[in-house]
């Protein structure tokens, strides 16, 4: 496998990208989400004026921006690399992707930086109301985010609206470019998906809160609100999942076959609830299905053809496990995210929900499920696509910059460890955040809070005019 | 006639010239940080920039973005050809981009924040200063892609740009302090702007005078007539500045040695943009010869000027917003 001809300048600038962008991919997603929960919030407070609320803000806007500087100092690698990285792919096709990431900066970056400031410092500097603005600017540049990335990255599988012209592409028709054949159905599935990310989040962590009896009140509120949306967001998502393996099957037949590990073209398709591809014979091992499922789902109709891989030469084809997998793990989890919604309900009658244990431990299990979910979905699209960069139209190994591959592999290794150190330095900060908890209000006395909490509290706000390891020592 | 790549490249320079003031003062914080008398000091340097860094670092990206968007050509031989510079930037943008969130929630290890904090301020503006040197000195270009080694960036003139950086936003990162903090923090950020500004003068005039020598073409663009006229008030106009922040200095108007500063950073690029015009890669591609077809330029032009003067519009708000000296207590949320 580490054949130093194979461990070229081409796959490791893939793997590069593959890593960077999908660790990337958690801090937007938990970003675009929690800031529509923080809007709730915020407009649930200033409505009824209930502290609860703004204590919740108060809490979750610190992951959130924790979240938001990742995402930041994630994100800005990623612009570039198109350049140091696949910089054939600039050449030729810079001219329409360049664009687009040029509304996304204006519309999405520079608005979500300038109010974010607000939003976190702003509290005594700015009415509530223009607090208010403030966070819903900054959700709106998050939605813009998503929206331009989400068009350039689609316009990748579904090219429309250019012209080939001395070996460069010239757009013609702008509106064509934007709304791709793709893009309406990806968008919106992201934009469910980041939603569900962050609504699973705060479920957890609310759920962590209420097993350990701390924040009863506050914890209370975020879980039946969590609980909520999310009874309206999973079943959506199934929805929009479904109308987008429409598109998918219509427009990139390669990447269904390999979601459904399908070898050969057949009628009445099975659904594989679990097999072991093999490419080198290909047919698959251990299957288990339900006949006729796959060719119902994907064509609404029973007797629906589904295209096998075979019918591509094999230069062609996608790699099928990665693509085989991927899949059924965002599916599993969006089927978990609707049992949690529907037992949530259930449960409310009588006021159940907060003292169901196995539920509660459900939610706290699946924190982190919505990012896996998200990381798996856009592996489904983005090895789907393989072997093409611009589908149908450029391949990825011919889009990699003149760099020997010594130089990216120092910058991959680079990477995977700081990523891997910004992870862990996350991880032990959101832990105490959580362990402290929600913080009393200024003028409020913290008598409601846990004795521990409390102290933490103090301890807290101490350690901000208290010197540093340096200067006690 | 004014062009659409030639609008297009001016707002490139804009961009650049807005990242290198703006981002310019924050990175000069992080480069100046170990040398803060107190750690109280700490706390309100890093609390005068926490509410606008992001916005700062943000035309990095602008400039990148339009970049990519209008000139692709150029976009694709220089990122390559500054692969190792530009990845070292963006690493040393990442160690102190966390630094802001992270360093907050921190107690005991709090020092892993302040070191990333500042190694990561150096190194980005070292790798901006290589950066600087590289395109000054050019690249090899054949069939439209890059064609040189990895290594051509590391040249002693570029080295010397990359110290010059670091010296460049330390100055403009004391001068900020001088305008937003007080007390202990103001009278230490004043005592050492003086000296940063001497050392700043020295290095402007040092690389004003090589350059001249070792580039011909920057030598005829300013010392062949009429040019060395037209272009006499830039020399000048820096002499007058420097004079100027010394004066407030001296008489303790906070305000005015950031806007002088500002205004020496100005008239520094202006300088290097006369030098370079109208090559965006030296000798190979003007920009005209690495513009996008006239679709993406249209489209550019209409999305800036639509978006950057509402841009330009909220950020000065933001500014606003927190304007002022920092305070203590304006350290947390």
């Amino acid at each position: 496998m580490l054949d130093p001809a194979v461990l070229d300048a081409a796959l490791l600038s893939r793997l590069q990208f593959a890593f960077t962008v999908s660790f990337h991919i958690v801090w937007p997603s938990l970003t675009i989400g929690l800031c529509l929960f923080l809007f709730i919030l915020e407009t649930l407070w200033l409505k009824t004026a209930d502290t609860v609320y703004l204590k919740l803000y108060k809490f979750f806007v610190k992951i959130f921006a924790l979240a938001f500087g990742m995402g930041v100092v994630t994100g800005i690698p990623l612009a570039w690399q198109f350049g140091t990285n696949f910089s054939e792919l600039s050449r030729i096709a810079g001219s329409v992707l360049g664009p687009l990431m040029g509304v996304e900066v204006m519309t999405a970056f520079f608005l979500e930086a300038a109010f974010i400031g607000v939003m976190l410092f702003g509290w005594d500097r700015v009415s509530p109301r223009l607090h208010y603005l403030a966070t819903f600017l900054v959700m709106l540049g998050t939605h813009n985010s998503a929206f331009w990335v989400v068009s350039a990255n689609s316009w990748l599988h579904t090219p429309a609206g250019v012209e080939m012209i001395d070996g460069v592409m010239v757009v013609k028709d702008w509106w064509a470019v934007i709304f791709n054949p793709s893009f309406p159905y990806r968008v919106t599935h992201m934009l469910l998906a980041s939603y569900l990310s962050a609504t699973v989040m705060v479920a957890g962590v609310c759920a962590w809160y209420l097993i350990k009896r701390q924040h009863v009140e506050i914890a209370r509120k975020g879980f039946s609100l969590a609980l909520w949306l999310l009874l309206f967001l999973a079943p959506l998502q199934v929805l929009v999942g479904d109308n987008h393996g429409l598109q998918v099957l219509r427009d990139q037949p390669r990447k269904i076959a390999a979601m459904e590990g399908v070898w050969h073209t057949e009628r009445q398709a099975p659904l594989l609830l679990f097999a072991v591809p093999d490419k080198d014979h290909e047919r698959n091992e251990h299957e288990v299905k339900v006949p006729g499922l796959a060719s119902l789902i994907l064509t609404h109709h029973l007797d629906g053809e589904i295209k096998g891989l075979t019918e591509w030469p094999r230069a062609d084809r996608p790699p099928v496990a990665p693509v085989f997998f991927s899949f059924r793990v965002m599916v599993g989890l969006g089927l978990a995210f609707i049992a949690l919604g529907v037992t949530g309900l259930g449960l409310r009658r009588g006021g159940r929900l907060y003292q169901a244990r196995p539920l509660l431990w459900l939610a706290c299990l699946l924190t982190p499920a919505g990012f896996v979910a998200t990381i798996a979905g856009w592996w489904v699209a983005e090895i789907g696509r393989q072997p093409y960069l611009i589908d149908g139209i450029l391949r990825t190994a011919d889009a990699v910059s003149p760099v020997p591959a010594a130089a990216v592999a120092s910058s991959l290794a680079a990477y995977l460890v700081v990523y891997g150190l910004m992870l862990i330095a996350f991880f032990y900060y959101c832990h105490h955040l959580v362990q402290r908890g929600p913080l009393p209000l200024p003028g409020e006395t913290p008598a409601e809070q846990h004795a521990e909490g409390e102290w933490l509290a103090v301890a807290g706000h101490a350690s901000l005019y208290t010197p540093d390891s340096k200067g006690a020592q | 006639m004014m062009d659409a790549a030639l609008i297009c490249a001016l707002m490139i320079v804009f961009g650049i010239v807005m990242y290198v003031i703006l981002d310019g003062f924050d990175l000069g914080i992080g480069i100046l940080f170990p040398w803060a008398p107190a750690d109280e000091s700490r706390n309100l340097m890093m609390s005068s920039i926490a509410p606008v860094w992001d916005g700062n670092e943000t035309w990095l990206i602008y400039g990148g973005g339009i970049l990519f968007a209008a000139f692709p050509k150029a976009f694709a031989v220089l990122l390559p050809a500054l692969y190792i510079p530009i990845m070292v930037m963006l690493f040393a943008l990442i160690f102190r981009g966390v630094a802001f969130e992270f360093r907050m929630k921190a107690k005991q290890s709090r020092w892993i924040w302040d070191t990333s904090f500042t190694v990561g301020s150096m190194l980005a503006a070292f790798a901006q200063g290589l950066i600087v040197g590289a395109v000054i000195h050019g690249f090899k270009v054949v069939d439209g892609r890059y064609a040189g080694g990895s290594f051509d960036w590391l040249t002693s003139f570029g080295i010397t740009c990359g110290f010059a950086m670091i010296l460049a936003y330390a100055f403009l990162g004391a001068a900020w302090l001088v305008m937003k903090t007080g007390g202990a923090t103001r009278d230490w950020a004043r005592s050492i702007t003086r000296p940063l500004a001497v050392a700043m003068a020295g290095f402007l005039a040092s690389i004003s005078m090589k350059t001249p020598l070792e580039y011909h073409w920057i030598a005829e663009r300013w010392f062949s007539l009429p040019n060395f006229v037209y272009l006499s008030p830039i020399p000048l106009a820096t002499v007058a500045l420097f004079v100027g922040l010394f004066r407030g200095l001296r008489l303790g108007r906070d305000r005015r040695p950031f806007y002088c500063a500002v205004g020496i950073f100005l008239l520094g690029f202006v300088g290097l943009a006369v030098s370079l015009w109208p090559y965006f890669v030296l000798p190979a591609m003007t920009f005209w010869q690495a513009a996008a077809p006239a679709s993406s330029l249209n489209f550019v032009l209409v999305l800036v000027a639509i978006s950057l003067p509402i841009t330009v519009g909220y950020t000065a708000f933001v500014y606003k917003i927190f304007r002022g000296k920092v305070k203590p207590e304006h350290s947390y949320y």
